[in-house]
């Protein structure tokens, strides 16, 4: 189910009116890190299927850079297609892909490599006849960002903001909307620059700000698309649907009717070999910091007045705003970190996190986080959202459990049974994808007794379609300059101003011990004492 | 894949539909994990010596299978009802759940079909829509279902005449939302001329289009004229009907805003049913082309000072079976410009023999 609206203007084009898949302007895609792990097994499989759904633009090229000399790029795009890809792959379609491809090689602070790479671009533009979009996907290590965008800037690349984009932003002010590589030759003020990120943009709140403002100095907001792939997702994308799409939620959505809300992304594998990034990483800046507390602003953020990119993301900077980030010294009331020991996962004895290659001895990175936030404003005062993550647990989920409040009276016995239970909303992200809710039903037989069943809804089992790969429908949202489910720079900042206080804290603490749990368990039992009396985690 | 199945002979809708509970509940209770779709109810009315080929067409049809299809088989002088009933499904993995697919075939007789509507509906799973497809014909079933159908699935490109199969659409229309394989045929083709047409630079030549050449398999006429009727409805085009160029396609013009627009529908040899290319010509001398070629569609261009060129925009053929696949899935969703484009198509036509 696809539950954002497209928010071009079809009325000036006649002809687009009724059509599934909308026209994106002729684009030339720049992948910087084309070698990397991330294009081969997303972002080329992604184009790929594009292609074969004939959802590229109609005229669309394809450069990679990379470091790599004297790379076969348009082989090694061909065999990691083929080897990722969601479907196999049409040999017609991969060859008119990859037919024309183009590759700049060379270090990303050399000159010469953004020398040939306009080069390239406006030979692209002469034989098209008119100047493409130009989208530069940034699939590197997060240190490259400034500098890359640096040099495309000095070399004339960073473009300007084209009418689209302008309409989206609401940015009114002067910008040529031309290449000025081409300026002059083909001017079409419909061209647009924009450059993708991927996460994580920023260590903290003071390298992320610094990061924002090295970027928007040679960008305009309007032009840069920050990818969080969870928001990609479908069953993401579906809480917006859920929400404001059916009466039956929306007046019991508020602190009246709710009691708590639960956010689980638990996973049952270890860090997989990546010691080097996890162990700078952890557990809060990998998945909450990003993931999370995106779930949780498309959770409780008020209704947008339409599902464009900048009414949508006000909304959610709003809420993320409206959650107080604790002092440092009340950390620990909020939060609680923990590492995974050995244990046994999958009937297999499995080592703790700090014998893990790689990982250093002495490790205090965070395996798993838990944290209990308050969002303060008219909806939500009083409702504690808990949050919780990591490595190593019992099973793989991610969801989002709505408690509701228990009933005021309850007339029912209830002996002979669970009885009656609060109702839970449970929107399940994956594996499973879909919502169920839990009512209270009369077990079948002579006694009143009461327990709690599931009315679930699974998308496939009600959905004939497969839902595309996330990446699918982020390059094509970013090659139409639709940034709505992408991630703007104040929202960034709000994301880093609720984590960085609990980060400031937990690196300062260097000496208390750090709880450990078991792998395969469901967490460390110190996270229960986050919960309010009477509560308790939802068993994973 | 694995099957749970049943079957009975001299039956009664009743029975089968008690049938199919069962099986659900017994499949079920063995398997929690198992959990039937609910997204669509398809009938298909066949008849009996070519229901193998029916078959493997929805066979072919892959992710888009309705989660409850009835097929009733027609036979001449049967009396009574003979149904097969499957559950289909595939064993969830760790923690998920699999979907359940069910078919269910009944062999009904040709003096059953006037009410065929008390077989059918109680088979059919309530509150979900139902879409009903009669590929070979069998119009008195057709009217003795339409009263419980919200979809009717048809192919004016398997009709003789395109003029015929257009006004048939018509009248379903008053009673069920039309989904029409031929129209679907010219999905690619209208993605792409529309984003042919999208850069600000090349829109206002919409308005200036002075002829359209559209080039079918001789059996997709239909297909043909609902692409020009698409065009003239979503440009404000006045359409006069057509005249036949003595088996070499039809000819015919319509009145746009800036002048007169020239229209030829002709036949192409080819291999594949539906259309082969089509060209759309403005200004003197400009045009462009869009024809069949592997992997996407060839696009030509004319522009100004005779400026030539070619590129490959690309997409993989659907197929026969993606195409039937998509008019499956075309039943949950609803096409507003289908309605203006057949109104222009039958206008076109109208004048036309057989």
């Amino acid at each position: 189910m696809s539950t954002v609206v497209e928010h071009l203007p079809t009325a000036e084009n006649p002809l687009v009116e009724g059509l599934e898949r909308l026209p994106v302007h002729p684009t030339v895609l720049v992948i910087f890190g084309a070698t990397g792990d991330l294009a081969r097994r997303k972002l080329l499989p992604a184009l790929y299927n594009l292609a074969h759904e004939g959802a590229l633009p109609e005229r669309f090229e394809l450069i990679g850079v990379a470091r790599k000399p004297d790379e076969d790029f348009a082989e090694m795009a061909r065999e990691s297609i083929e080897r990722f890809s969601r479907r196999q792959p049409d040999p017609a379609v991969l060859k008119g892909l990859l037919g024309e491809v183009r590759y700049v090689a060379g270090s990303f602070d050399e000159d010469s490599v953004y020398v040939e790479l306009a080069r390239v671009l406006q030979e692209f533009d002469k034989r098209a006849g008119y100047a493409l979009n130009r989208v530069f996907y940034l699939s590197t290590a997060p240190n490259f960002f400034p500098l890359i965008g640096g040099k495309l800037a000095a070399a004339g690349l960073q473009g300007g903001v084209s009418a689209i984009d302008r309409a989206a932003s609401g940015i009114h002010r002067g910008a040529s909307g031309v290449h000025p590589g081409v300026s002059g030759v083909y001017q079409v003020p419909s061209a647009a620059t924009r450059l993708v990120i991927e996460k994580p943009f920023g260590y903290d709140l003071a390298t992320a700000r610094a990061l924002n403002a090295e970027l928007l100095s040679v960008f305009d907001e309007s032009q840069i698309f920050r990818i969080d792939h969870y928001l990609g997702k479908e069953t993401v994308q579906n809480m917006m649907a859920l929400r404001f799409a059916n009466a039956l939620f929306e007046p019991v959505w508020n602190r009246n009717f709710i009691d708590h809300v639960e956010i689980t992304a638990a996973e049952d594998l270890g860090i997989e070999g990546r010691a080097g990034y996890y162990d700078n990483a952890g557990a809060l800046r990998d998945l909450v910091q990003n993931h999370m507390l995106q779930l949780l602003s498309l959770l409780a953020m008020e209704p947008p007045a339409s599902f464009e990119a900048n009414p949508v993301r006000n909304e959610k900077v709003k809420v993320l705003e409206a959650i107080v980030p604790p002092k440092v010294e009340q950390v620990d009331r909020i939060a609680v970190r923990a590492q995974y020991g050995p244990g046994v996962a999958g009937g297999k004895n499995v080592p703790s996190y700090l014998e893990e290659e790689g990982v250093p001895p002495d490790s205090r990175t965070e395996t798993y986080a838990a944290l209990r936030l308050q969002i303060s404003n008219w909806r939500w005062s009083g409702v504690p959202f808990y949050l919780r993550t990591g490595k190593r647990l019992a099973r793989k989920v991610t969801e989002i459990a709505v408690t509701l409040k228990p009933v005021p009276h309850i007339a029912l016995q209830s002996s002979g049974s669970v009885g009656v239970q609060q109702n839970q909303i449970i929107l399940m992200v994956q594996p499973d994808e879909g919502v169920s809710v839990s009512i209270g039903a009369k077990i079948p037989g002579a006694r009143m007794r009461i327990r709690p069943v599931h009315m679930e809804f699974h998308y496939g089992t009600s959905f004939m379609s497969e839902s595309p790969e996330a990446y699918e429908r982020l390059i094509l949202d970013a090659m139409r300059g639709d940034a709505t489910l992408f991630t703007r720079n104040d929202e960034i900042e709000a994301l880093w101003g609720i984590v960085d206080p609990i980060l400031t804290a937990w690196r300062q603490d260097t000496s208390s011990p750090l709880p450990q749990y078991p792998a395969g368990s469901s967490g460390p039992s110190e996270a229960d004492a986050l919960l309010d009396e009477g509560r308790q985690w939802r068993r994973l | 894949m694995s099957e749970d199945i049943w079957s009975e002979r001299d039956t009664t809708p009743d029975k089968i539909e008690a049938a199919l509970r069962e099986l659900l509940r017994e499949r079920h209770a063995a398997n929690r994990a198992l959990a039937p779709a609910r997204v669509l109810n398809l009938v298909v009315i066949v008849d009996r010596e070519w229901k193998g080929e029916i078959a493997n067409r929805l066979d072919r049809v892959g992710r888009y299978h309705a989660s409850r299809t009835i097929l009733c088989t027609v036979e001449e002088r049967r009396e009574t009802l003979d149904a097969v009933a499957v559950m289909s499904y595939e064993e969830a993995g760790p923690g998920g759940v699999a979907v359940i697919h069910e078919k269910i075939e009944i062999e009904v007789g040709s003096s059953q079909l006037a009410r065929l509507d008390t077989v059918v509906d109680p088979v059919l799973v309530p509150e979900l829509p139902s879409m009903l497809w009669s590929p070979h014909g069998h119009r008195e079933a057709v009217q003795a279902l339409l009263g419980m159908t919200d979809v009717i699935l048809l192919d004016s490109d398997d009709e003789d005449d395109a003029g015929d199969a257009l006004c048939r659409c018509g009248q379903l229309q008053r009673d069920a939302y039309v989904v029409d394989l031929a129209w679907l045929r010219t999905v690619p083709w209208r993605e792409r001329l529309a984003a042919a047409f999208d850069p600000p630079e090349r829109l206002s030549k919409l308005a200036e289009l002075t002829g359209v050449t559209v080039r079918h398999h001789p059996s997709s006429a239909a297909s043909a004229v609902l692409l020009v009727g698409w065009l003239s409805s979503r440009l404000g085009w006045s359409l006069a009907p057509m005249r036949s160029m003595n088996g070499d396609g039809l000819a015919g013009n319509a009145t746009a805003q800036r002048g007169k627009v020239e229209i030829e529908l002709r036949p192409l040899e080819q291999e594949a049913p539906g259309l082969a290319g089509v060209t759309v010509s403005w200004d003197p001398g400009c045009w462009l082309s869009l024809d069949r070629d592997l992997g996407g569609l060839r696009a030509r261009e004319c522009g100004r000072g005779g400026r030539e060129e070619s590129w490959i925009v690309l997409g993989a053929s659907r197929g026969e079976g993606g195409i039937l696949g998509e008019g499956v899935r075309q039943a949950l969703l609803r096409d507003h410009t289908y309605a203006p484009s057949l109104e222009a198509a039958q206008q076109m036509l109208s004048e036309v023999a057989a």
